[in-house]
């Protein structure tokens, strides 16, 4: 049972779960100390946090609130033979290592448990709602979808959890982001986050944590509750959450680590109590309509550069900041469109179903109900990689690998794979790629790489046509849209 | 971190001044896994040179550093502090530092101090006369010696005390390590545990 000290302020979500996990407060402006529930590890920002607890002869405090996997440097194609790159080798031998040495839980890559780390840690029912989470990478963030207060940290602060399970850190400022009305077939998650971060911009977010709320937020799954918790980081606000209810219960309930018996009757009381209060104030409130929304596609090099399919790429000219405006054209130049032209005639090269926003079932079965029974356009390479070993198996069950390679789609093993360019999947320089990750960053994908982020039936519906292309545009032609309610 | 109040090995003079991290570790060695073994890296392209201060057998094992003016500008890379406590070093005295790398070696155990260039000028004659000289830091007292000389030098407090009591920032976090147990004393039951049950000791 719960035995918090009981505030009469009225508090917002964050508020809570922050107030709950405080170890010492921090007096005279130095910060407070937190307690980390619940950390996730991979290969790429461990090694010198290991390495510092070994050369300060340290143990892991808590191996048993830890648990590593690896990721962004496996390949996704024959993954039974040794890595050919040697970085990226030493950095998997260099984990294994060390989860041995410190007595960590390590999923390696062959291991069912295997996959991204922020596919991996909700899918064993160790993310739950009202626990601190942190993880070395940005995109941490994605827990928030339980109602968890979850962010990425650096190498030392990564150290730091090691060491002592606690960090250190300054008060944040509250962002409610409110969606209200309900999503159109054929828009997703995905569409949401893109067309929050376009109205709100990358640094908008920056010193907060996000609470997304309203009824299309509640009407999302918990994959897409993810998807958008995820993109938070993209919006510069370092964690984003969603309030705990009946959908994040049931999606855990029976999960590997959830709780059981007792316990679960316990938690999901405390559970109940953690939404914000009605009276609780935000720092900043943002409103979006979801009956308004459309397919949304990024044109740019970062996140906020983004509109509705519909529309044709815009004209920096007459973008009145001269920063954004000089950026603006800095992008199109890299991206090498003109502007004036409807993103629907942009070809692509590639299209890239997968990372940490979008690699889960409901993102690969919406996927699939797209391209079922069709052809992928001629000279585009499509590539379907599953979040986890998890994921493609329950997939493989339900025959969507059939699906993929029956529409001329390569089938993958899990990981990170063309979100970032550390491992062999990567964009050749100019090719041009509608992509469900979350970076559109120059060489993101690959050095010269040109990435347009999208939903996965957008990724779908252009890989058919070969151009950016929503599941409206199918249906014009013929082919039957979305079903209702896929992906909400 | 280990408590430090005084170095005492042998000086080496560092006659050069604008030293900045990429002199000190070049880009090329960030790649590594580690945070240890970068003693081959440091001032890996000055060390070509045979003449190099660092290849003359009379400095071996030094273990403080006299160095010129501005000591660790540039890029906030840790790897500098780390290659310079890999390759012995626990002292670095110049009349200035580069702010980000002074904050690095506080954090790191490396004991930074500055003192006058007109007093460094004095250190590096003694040296020169009697090279493999052996001088002594007291972060005590704020004074190096060598030889007859003895020359106050400058530390910030906070890092002063830091080092004094062996505090880097997860020393600091477990001061607070009794209230840190007590909270995991009332932590729920239903919280996640990555390990099966019977492996977790009781809380």
């Amino acid at each position: 049972m719960t035995t918090r000290s009981e505030s009469s302020r009225p508090r917002t979500l964050a508020e809570k779960v922050w107030d709950d996990h405080l170890v010492v407060k921090g007096e005279d402006g130095s910060p407070d100390l937190l307690y980390i529930d619940l950390h996730l590890v991979h290969e790429v920002t461990s090694p010198q946090a290991f390495d510092g607890l070994r050369l300060a002869g340290r143990p892991v405090r808590r191996p048993d609130l830890t648990i590593a996997t690896e990721d962004h440097n496996t390949p996704t194609l024959d993954i039974d033979k040794p890595i050919a790159d040697l970085t990226s080798r030493t950095q998997i031998d260099t984990l294994r290592k060390n989860a041995a040495e410190f007595g960590i839980r390590l999923h390696s890559l062959g291991d069912v448990e295997q996959g991204i780390v922020h596919v991996v840690g909700p899918q064993l029912g160790l993310t739950m709602p009202g626990i601190t989470v942190v993880c070395g990478d940005s995109h941490t963030s994605t827990h928030g979808a339980f109602g968890a207060m979850a962010f990425g940290i650096g190498t030392s602060e990564v150290e730091h959890v090691l060491a002592t399970q606690t960090l250190p850190l300054k008060p944040f400022k509250t962002m409610a982001i409110t969606v209200e009305g309900t999503l159109r077939p054929g828009v997703t998650a995905k569409d949401i986050i893109l067309a929050v971060i376009a109205k709100i911009g990358t640094g908008g977010g920056q010193g907060y944590v996000l609470e997304y709320r309203g009824s299309a937020i509640r009407s999302l799954s918990m994959d897409g509750r993810m998807t958008v918790c995820n993109m938070s980081i993209e919006a510069g606000a370092r964690a984003g959450m969603v309030a705990p209810d009946q959908t994040t219960y049931d999606y855990l309930e029976g999960r590997a680590h959830a709780p059981k018996g007792a316990d679960w009757d316990a938690a999901v009381e405390y559970w109940n109590t953690l939404a914000t209060d009605d009276d609780a104030a935000f720092d900043a409130e943002v409103f979006l309509d979801a009956n308004e929304l459309e397919p949304f596609v990024t044109w740019g090099t970062n996140p906020g550069q983004g509109v509705s399919l519909s529309e044709s790429i815009p004209d920096p000219s007459l973008i009145i900041d001269p920063n954004e405006r000089a950026s603006a054209e800095r992008a199109l130049e890299y991206m090498d469109l003109e502007a004036g032209t409807p993103l629907k005639d942009v070809h692509v090269d590639a299209v890239f179903m997968g990372s940490c926003t979008n690699s889960r079932i409901e993102d690969l079965r919406a996927f699939a109900s797209i391209i079922k029974g069709q052809k992928k356009a001629d000279g585009v390479r499509v590539m379907v990689v599953p979040g986890s070993a998890r994921v493609r198996i329950e997939a493989e069950a339900e025959g969507i690998d059939k699906i993929v390679t029956e529409f001329g789609a390569e089938w993958r093993f899990a990981g990170c794979s063309m979100c970032l360019g550390m491992n062999p999947d990567q964009l050749a320089p100019g090719e041009r790629c509608a992509s469900t990750s979350n970076r559109n960053f120059e060489g993101r994908q690959g050095k010269g790489g040109r990435t347009h982020l999208v939903s996965p039936l957008v990724a779908a519906a252009t890989a058919i046509r070969g151009t950016l292309s929503s599941p409206w545009d199918l249906e014009n032609a013929g082919v039957p849209s979305a079903p209702e309610g896929v992906h909400a | 971190m280990e408590k430090v109040s005084t170095v005492t090995g042998v000086a080496m003079p560092l006659k050069r001044s604008n030293v900045d991290t990429d002199q000190i570790i070049p880009a090329v060695f960030l790649k590594r896994v580690t945070k240890t073994g970068f003693d081959d890296a440091l001032f890996y392209a000055w060390r070509q040179d045979p003449e190099f201060v660092l290849n003359r057998p009379e400095f071996t094992g030094a273990r403080i550093l006299f160095a010129g003016s501005d000591f660790g500008t540039g890029s906030s890379r840790e790897h500098a502090v780390w290659a310079l406590r890999d390759y012995g070093f626990d002292a670095v005295l110049s009349p200035r530092f580069g702010d980000i790398f002074r904050g690095n070696s506080g954090k790191q155990g490396l004991l930074t101090g500055e003192i006058s260039e007109d007093a460094m000028e004095k250190i590096w004659a003694i040296i020169d006369a009697r090279p493999g000289i052996e001088a002594s830091i007291d972060l005590v007292a704020k004074t190096a010696r060598i030889g007859d000389l003895t020359v106050p030098f400058e530390i910030d407090d906070y890092t002063r005390w830091r080092l004094l009591e062996g505090l880097d920032d997860i020393g600091l976090t477990l001061r607070d390590e009794a209230q840190i147990t007590q909270f995991e004393g009332r932590r729920e039951s239903w919280r996640p545990r990555t390990l099966p049950v019977q492996q977790v000791a009781g809380e």
